[in-house]
């Protein structure tokens, strides 16, 4: 059941212009994709694996469109060579909404190993990263949703545990 | 036949269409016969021609042939789930199926052997699949083009390159006349 706060985020995209999104789906992005099933400015599109979702990014991207990727940040193993060849060789704006598993909170032990990964990928990546912790927190979306499409660059924004029990 | 043979035949009809085109010896190879802004060529990021030659269809009407490779759409099977899923008559996949992975050295691929991916796209739920000899798949495309419905053409050829430069335009210029040639 989508909350206030998934509402409040997919509005944020809407108002950015973003009308295109891929997914995976995370327990974490439920209320958020369940919410872009809803929102008619937005097509969303699934994807299989974020390497593809990636790809549909840079062809809508092409087409005019302004393209999203919401993922868990377990793909981060799975699309560092397609930011590098793809996203960030041909320059294409691209906000990446992540689920920032295995921060506290987090009931699954494997999820820590790949969120020690998490931080270290992005900075090796030079992506400009910002990470939601608390529900103000969001407040900065619109912003760096802006931030993305003027440097014309893949742009992480981590939601943790704690940002998504603590916004209603 | 060899994809160098099958892209010659493939101009004509292609020439004046979008066209996203596998990494590698297919996208130089076409370079070198064709060169030009309606082409997206990839120069990296192998397996992603059919997703991003989709999402271009997704989000604007022209036709969008994605030129790929029997071992690149292996590397991104589900691709074809996603295509048959959300279906866009402006779509045309062509899989240039030598058997081979041509820009590595021409090792064997699954799909000279067992796998029919003509069966896995049918199979993954794509309509208007055909598997067609490299001879015939300059006609078929045309057919497809003519017929506006989203076209999945398996094009059976031998393997083998032939000897044509390292693209060296830069990303941001085939991008920016690509996008051109998309809103133009």
């Amino acid at each position: 059941m989508a909350k206030d706060i998934d509402k409040r985020i997919i509005a944020d995209f809407v108002a950015a212009g973003v009308d295109f999104v891929t997914s995976v789906p995370c327990k974490q992005l439920a209320g958020v994709i369940e919410t872009l099933d809803q929102t008619p400015a937005i097509k969303h599109v699934p994807s299989n694996k974020e390497d593809e979702g990636m790809g549909l990014c840079a062809g809508a991207f092409m087409g005019g469109a302004r393209p999203a990727i919401f993922m868990q940040n377990t793909a981060l193993g799975v699309v560092v060579n397609t930011l590098a060849t793809l996203i960030q060789f041909y320059q294409i704006p691209l906000p990446m909404l992540i689920s920032y598993r295995g921060e506290v909170g987090e009931p699954v032990a494997c999820q820590v190993e790949m969120a020690l990964h998490t931080k270290a990928i992005l900075n090796q990546l030079h992506i400009p990263t910002y990470h939601f912790h608390k529900a103000d927190d969001v407040a900065g979306l619109p912003g760096i949703l802006t931030h993305t499409q003027m440097c014309a660059k893949p742009v992480a924004i981590l939601t943790d545990a704690s940002f998504w029990k603590d916004a209603t | 036949m060899i994809r160098n043979e099958v892209l010659k035949t493939l101009i004509p009809v292609i020439s004046n269409h979008l066209v996203v085109c596998n990494i590698g010896a297919p996208s130089q190879e076409l370079h070198a016969l064709d060169d030009q802004p309606s082409n997206f060529y990839m120069l990296g990021t192998m397996g992603l021609a059919s997703s991003i030659g989709f999402g271009l269809a997704l989000v604007q009407d022209k036709p969008v042939i994605a030129i790929d490779g029997d071992g690149s759409v292996l590397t991104n099977l589900a691709t074809l789930a996603t295509i048959a899923n959300n279906p866009r008559d402006n779509y045309i996949l062509l899989i240039v199926d030598n058997g081979s992975y041509g820009s590595t050295g021409d090792q064997p691929t699954y799909a000279g052997a067992k796998t029919s991916l003509a069966a896995v796209a049918r199979a993954c739920g794509c309509e208007n699949v055909a598997e067609v000899d490299a001879a015939d798949t300059a006609v078929a495309v045309k057919a497809a083009l003519a017929a506006r419905k989203m076209s999945v053409i398996i094009s059976k050829c031998e393997s083998g390159n032939v000897q044509v430069p390292v693209i060296k335009t830069n990303p941001i210029t085939i991008r920016e006349r690509f996008m051109a040639s998309v809103s133009a």
